[in-house]
């Protein structure tokens, strides 16, 4: 079997937009942290710094998981690993 | 470029890497590139700005002012952050973590200034994971006894029962790994999306992209440099067992 290397190419477009749907789930874990922080802050108004910096802290730990997608998208579409 | 962005068709979209003198090495073919020639530069930059600082402080006064000032308040304010989170330790660490905090945070706004940041390159994010792994592990020989350490490995399991040894081998390793990624990542991403802004806007792109530059390169840089030092303080404080 032996494809066009334009076909290769777009299907490696459309594998680094399925990739990059990684990025739900750090968007949902994001959120989830910034509501409770939130919360947080309305209970305890006088923490307010050290609960910003946790909350910075954990979302971008969280965030690593999407950013992983995105290092495959950009991998797909720019270092191109299909190409024979 | 020929086939990778599609999206302006414009040939000026740049944020890779180029070589640009290539030497031999013991039969390997090395490259000089970019991310070298801009490492060089903010080193420069850091080494001036450390000996200005020294020549400062040898002769500080009792009343700073000016410069003096601002050498004192860097100090102290990374000072001030290793200690709120390696408590007993911190006095040690005083040195590697703020040298690191400050050539990340200048690595990182350097896009900035036109250059092609050099941690958007795997090649030195990759090396700080490894200090920090190599930091995590001797501390960790060096404060604790070698059965709590077999101990940790084997951790939901009694000690007799290691089957849980090679997942947690695994996840020792991924912390160097995850680390320099993250990092990685982070700056790669906003030095693409500055690119395409770029190219995908021509001429028009004249003012408003600087709100785009305070984001990717002020805010992420400065968050993932939080980040960074944040995570090998609480990873080898952890492993001295002390917090």
């Amino acid at each position: 079997m032996d494809f066009n290397e334009n076909f290769i190419l777009g299907c490696s477009a459309i594998g680094a937009g399925l990739a990059v749907i990684a990025g739900i789930g750090p968007g949902v874990g994001q959120g989830i942290a910034a509501g409770h922080a939130a919360a947080a802050v309305g209970r305890n108004p006088g923490a307010k710094s050290s609960i910003t910096s946790t909350m910075l802290l954990g979302q971008a730990v969280a965030e690593t998981t999407g950013l992983y997608g995105l290092l495959i998208a950009m991998l797909l579409l720019f270092v191109k690993p299909l190409l024979p | 470029m020929e086939h990778g962005i599609l999206l302006s068709g414009a040939d000026d979209i740049d944020f890779m890497i180029h070589g640009i003198f290539k030497y031999s090495f013991f039969g390997h073919e090395v490259w000089i590139t970019t991310t070298h020639v801009c490492l060089l530069i903010i080193m420069l930059l850091l080494v001036g700005f450390a000996i200005a600082a020294n020549r400062v402080m040898a002769g500080a006064s009792e009343e700073p002012g000016g410069f003096q000032n601002v050498v004192e308040l860097i100090v102290e304010k990374l000072d001030g952050m290793v200690d709120g989170t390696m408590g007993r330790g911190a006095p040690k660490f005083y040195n590697y973590i703020g040298t690191v905090f400050i050539f990340i945070l200048i690595s990182n706004i350097s896009g900035l200034f036109g250059l092609r940041p050099p941690t958007a390159d795997y090649g030195v994010t990759f090396p700080l994971g490894v200090l920090t792994f190599l930091l995590i592990h001797f501390n960790q020989f060096k404060f604790q006894k070698p059965k709590d350490i077999w101990a940790d490995m084997c951790s939901p399991l009694p000690p007799w029962l290691p089957v849980w040894l090679p997942i947690n081998i695994i996840s020792e390793i991924a912390v160097p790994i995850s680390l320099s990624l993250r990092l990685f990542a982070n700056v790669l991403s906003g030095t693409v999306m500055m690119a395409l802004v770029y190219g995908l806007l021509g001429w028009i792109a004249t003012a408003w992209p600087a709100a785009l530059h305070v984001y990717f390169d002020l805010f992420s840089g400065a968050i993932q440099t939080y980040v960074f030092c944040m995570l090998t303080m609480t990873y080898i404080s952890n492993a001295r067992g002390d917090a």
